[in-house]
């Protein structure tokens, strides 16, 4: 060979010798770490982590006594892991489970064409009965990939407060998409304080991961558990009702339309909230709840709709209270301010009745009888001959008054889905009659609570809370306790003033506390205990009017605040004021003496059912 | 019909050194099979599935064989002319993919038409090799001259800069490779040991501390004056060069320590806390380290058998059919299989280099040795880095790794030169 031999040619040996350094160096390093050490080969049994999600039990609702109003209770889900699975008789799963055949196989083919899903546990089965998975359990080894997953659901052992309680389901898409907390399967509160306290109530999930070897057997955890993030338990909650109170207030509104709120005027808290027709909380929890939620959301009577925060009213003459503390405030009445009633408020062709009462009645009497004409006459004195330059300018100073009672607005509260009523502005009436075109008699019918003011059962039982406490309220709310019965949850604890000076409520506490012991409800007197109320009739264009009632008790110490409105019911006299006393007597003496009262509305049906 | 068939056939393969052809068979046939190991055999329809890696695969393979079959062909002498157009167009395409790319894991890298994609820093090493050889294959080469070095220097410099951008590290660094042709060729040796010396220092720096390192140095220096018995002058000279690699660790030292982003710096901690045998950090930076090392760990002498391994399909380890695949390797088939894929590489490696040395062409001497050294660097710094010897830096195993761009171009760099090698006796260049 005719190679041509260059200066460096000496140098190919080197490469020869860096070549075979090459391969004894990776050959011992391949020698040490393959054969010598067995470190690796320990951790190679390994083959899959599994991340193993532990729910935690979710916070139990009480009342403000400590009675369970949710709890939990187990239901089991039978879950597989498609890699884990041996061909087995699918037949013998299928008839102890009661499942279809094509769907297990389905299922399973579904599961293994995704890389992820087939190492992970998928819910092929939910809330199966405890008797078929006793039969399973027994059974199990010829089911390799499968196991029991116990998971708890809600139970409502009295079975009231369903609208507030709420009730929780599967997280929907839109839930998936905004939070990554939760996965395609986890329950999440949909309505109520389950919703509205969701974050509370949930605790916060727990994640171990194991290793597995390829034989599925544990091989402890996953980097020591350094991953691992330990579930926390759902904090529970103490609600402020009073489980007693709310299942009696569901008894007297039954085969009735309306709704019952009680609050303690002194915090704010509400002691029972009720909306008639309800339905038995349970039925919206367990295998059922699908077919159960369609029967209640196609029933006319619309058993969902939470009318304690959703219904909204003209408060009728329980809005007499509201107009006479305002026109005190706007110095165009006094205590003693006495308009005559003729039967009736005649002005030009405008004419409000009113019915036989004796008069000229003062400030409280004008309570006491509910007169019409006082409060259209004072009504046109507040606006019309004020020190205001115009009607206008007098309407928004009672328009900002009248929001000072809660009024008009939705109560930033923990009860999600509340309803905000409605006080009507100067610029709606503005537009309808065309500006400076309107006086008082324009919109009398404000003066007695109708026309366009509206107001929802809660915001009544807040007026009676606000005269109560004599111009000032706490934000009406559910719970009071979370996570342990003597801590407070301040959060929804705000206090607000009204725009009332204190003084003013002395004539209108003594009408109210007459309108019971000679007014026009009579019937809702018990001895023994001074109660201030009054009657409203909430005009209803559809048909009948509804019955209202405001009230508070005892007058001395007040404890108790309540509206009640029964609908196309009438007076507020013939049912909303015994109702409203019935609750009022339970609350304060645990026990109701009143029998024939109780029995007579226990008995009413108003609805067909 | 029979004979000018056997005519024709002998026509495109003679002279060919069927050992080359046949190593390279061989560690293309276990990178499939490896790539189709790792892959997801649950879903198996046929090895053609273009859905599936190995399928694609399959299809680079076929691919890479027409492409060497088209240099097989071809006439070799025009190869030593074209070099510096090929070198020219490829860093082109280096600066077009800087504009053009497709941005990848926050680099640059990739041509992306329709379903494919093309690496063309793969290409420029060939394209580098191929200039540098032609350079270097002038008559009046001399690699003692400063210009000539500096010129050399500057044809890996531009397309190193120009990777450097995307930036791709991995490949960047590959390009300095052909230090080891350049020392065949008469770069003035203590380049080589200067550098390995300081590369020695610097790790010795992180694994202990800089005093030590110095009190090395200091102690080296003395020895060497005594022993050398040196006269004034060389002892100056010496205590000099010291000084100067005390300085050099220093700097080295402070730019570990201020230069470096957090996570590069931690990632040469790990490694550095891994060649002291500790799995550091094997959550974060030292994962990819620590896995690795398990599943070829887990193999034993023999290995658990083919597409019976564990650790390569659970997803344990990232890019476990790329720049991993030695993982797989080194779990089903164990130490025998890992020390044959390694006496592969090394025996193709050396029979590069004893080709090399009979080329007439000096064209193809150097090229030979450019070849060597390209392949060599892959491969000794991807296999240490999946036994934990080399840092991790992501370049694939030649001819085993998944990718198209990566085989072609390790396809192209060889064939071009068992081409040349089977012209060895007609005169080119
Ligand atoms: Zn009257």
């Amino acid at each position: 060979m005719n190679v041509k031999r260059d200066r460096y040619f000496g140098r190919q040996y080197f490469f020869l010798v860096l070549f075979i350094v090459v391969w004894v160096a990776l050959g011992m390093r391949l020698l040490s770490i393959q054969v010598l050490n067995d470190q690796y080969k320990r951790s190679s049994m390994v083959i899959s982590i599994r991340e193993e999600i532990e729910i935690p039990a979710r916070g139990v609702i009480r009342d403000r006594h400590g009675v369970e109003l949710v709890v939990n209770y187990p239901v089991y889900d039978l879950m597989v892991v498609a890699r884990e699975v041996k061909p087995f008789d699918t037949l013998l799963l299928c008839r102890i489970l009661d499942l279809d055949h094509l769907y297990v196989r389905e299922y399973l083919q579904r599961q293994m064409r995704d890389p992820y899903l087939r190492v992970n546990r998928g819910v092929i089965a939910r809330q199966l009965p405890i008797d078929q998975i006793g039969k399973f359990t027994e059974f199990q080894f010829r089911f390799p990939g499968f196991y029991v997953q116990e998971r708890t659901m809600r139970r409502y052992p009295i079975g009231v407060a369903a609208h507030t309680l709420g009730y929780i389901g599967e997280v929907n898409q839109g839930v998936l998409d905004r939070d990554s907390y939760y996965v395609a399967g986890d329950y999440i509160g949909i309505s109520g304080i389950e919703r509205s306290y969701e974050g509370v109530l949930r605790g916060e999930k727990g994640l171990r991961k194991r290793l597995k070897d390829k034989f599925g057997r544990d091989q402890g955890p996953y980097l020591g558990g350094e991953e691992d993030i330990q579930a926390r338990a759902g904090l529970d909650l103490y609600t402020t009702l009073d489980a007693g109170l709310q299942a009696y207030g569901e008894q007297l509104m039954e085969h009735k339309i309306g709704s019952v709120v009680a609050l303690e005027p002194s915090t704010g808290e509400i002691l029972a909230l009720v909306t008639s027709p309800t339905y038995d909380p349970n039925l919206l929890s367990g295998r059922e709840r699908a077919k159960n939620y369609h029967t209640l959301l196609n029933d006319t009577y619309r058993p969902l709709m939470n009318r304690a925060l959703q219904a909204q009213y003209p408060p009728g003459s329980t809005f007499k209270m509201v107009n006479a503390l305002i026109s005190m405030q706007m110095n165009a009445l006094r205590a003693e301010t006495r308009y005559s009633c003729g039967g009736a408020f005649h002005m030009g062709r405008l004419t409000v009745r009113c019915h036989g009462h004796p008069g000229p009645t003062n400030l409280a009497q004008s309570i006491q009888f509910s007169c019409n004409t006082y409060y259209c006459y004072n009504f046109r004195d507040m606006l019309d001959r004020s020190n205001y330059p115009n009607t206008k300018a007098a309407f928004e100073v009672w328009r900002a008054h009248a929001l000072s009672f809660g009024l008009g607005k939705r109560f930033n509260n923990d009860l999600p889905f509340g309803l905000a009523g409605n006080i009507p502005t100067s610029e709606f009436y503005d537009r309808y009659h065309g500006s400076g075109r309107w006086r008082a008699l324009s919109i009398i019918s404000l003066a007695i609570g109708q026309g366009e003011i509206l107001t929802t059962p809660v915001q009544l039982a807040n007026i009676a809370a606000v005269i109560a406490n004599k111009g000032h309220y706490f934000n009406p709310h559910i719970v009071k306790s979370i996570g342990h019965p003597d801590s407070l949850n301040t959060a929804v604890r705000e206090r607000f003033e009204t725009t009332i000076d204190p003084h003013h409520f002395e004539p209108i506490i003594i009408g109210m506390r007459d309108v019971v012991l000679a007014g026009t409800a009579r019937n809702a007197y018990i001895p023994g205990i001074t109660v201030c109320g009054k009657t409203g009739t909430a005009q209803n264009p559809h048909g009948d009017n509804h019955s209202l009632f405001i009230a508070y008790a005892p007058m001395e110490n007040p404890q108790i605040a309540i509206a009640v409105i029964v609908e196309n019911a009438g007076y507020g006299s013939t049912w909303a004021s015994p109702i409203a006393s019935l609750m009022i007597e339970k609350y304060l003496t645990g026990e109701v003496k009143r029998e024939a009262l109780e029995n007579r509305i226990l008995n009413s049906k108003l609805i067909k059912r | 019909m029979y004979s000018n068939t056997t005519h024709q056939h002998k026509g495109i393969f003679r002279n060919i050194d069927w050992v080359m052809v046949v190593l390279w068979l061989i560690l293309v046939t276990v990178g499939w099979l490896s790539v189709f190991s790792t892959g997801n055999q649950e879903t198996f329809s046929n090895i053609f599935d273009l859905n599936q890696r190995y399928g694609k695969q399959l299809l680079w393979i076929v691919l890479a064989m027409v492409v060497a079959l088209i240099i097989l062909i071809l006439d070799p002498k025009i190869v030593p002319p074209l070099s510096y157009m090929i070198y020219a167009l490829l860093n082109l395409s280096l600066v077009a993919v800087l504009i053009f790319g497709t941005e990848v894991n926050a680099s640059k890298s990739w041509f992306q038409v329709g379903g494919f994609a093309l690496q063309p820093a793969e290409f420029a090493k060939v394209a580098t090799v191929l200039a540098m050889a032609r350079y270097m294959s002038a008559i009046d080469f001399d690699l003692t001259k400063r210009k000539t070095l500096l010129t050399v220097t500057g044809i890996v410099a531009l397309p190193f800069g120009l990777i450097m951008l995307q930036p791709d590290l991995g490949s960047a660094i590959v390009l300095f490779a052909p230090i080891l042709m350049l020392y065949r060729f008469g770069l003035w040796p203590w380049y080589l040991y200067g550098a390995l010396t300081l590369a020695l220092l610097f790790i010795l720096d992180l694994m202990f501390s800089t005093y030590v390192v110095v009190g090395l140095i200091i102690i080296s220096v003395a020895l060497l004056i005594l022993i050398l018995k040196a006269k004034k002058r060389e002892a100056w000279l010496m205590v000099s060069l010291g000084l100067a690699t005390i300085v050099l660790v220093f700097a080295f030292d402070f730019f570990f320590h201020e230069g470096l982003k957090p996570h590069q710096k931690e990632r040469i901690e790990v490694y550095i806390a891994n060649l002291q045998g500790e799995d550091r950090d094997i959550r974060n930076i030292g994962y990819n380290f620590y896995q690795s090392k398990v599943a070829i760990g887990s193999g034993g002498w023999t290995g658990k058998g083919y597409l019976q391994g564990t650790q390569t399909k659970m997803n344990f380890i990232p890019e476990q059919d790329t720049d991993f695949i030695f993982c797989t390797v080194g779990e089903e088939f164990g130490f025998i299989g890992s020390m044959f894929i390694v006496s592969v590489f090394l025996l193709l490696l050396y029979r590069i280099i004893q080709r090399a040395e009979i080329q007439r062409s000096r064209f193809s001497q150097i090229y030979g040795y450019g070849v060597a050294s390209l392949l060599f660097f892959h491969f000794v710094v991807n296999v240490g880095m999946t036994i934990g010897l080399t840092p991790v830096i992501g370049i694939p195993l030649p001819y085993m790794s998944y990718g198209g761009s990566s085989l072609w171009a390790f396809t192209i760099l060889l064939f071009i030169f068992i081409k040349q090698d089977m012209h060895r006796y007609e005169v080119v260049g």
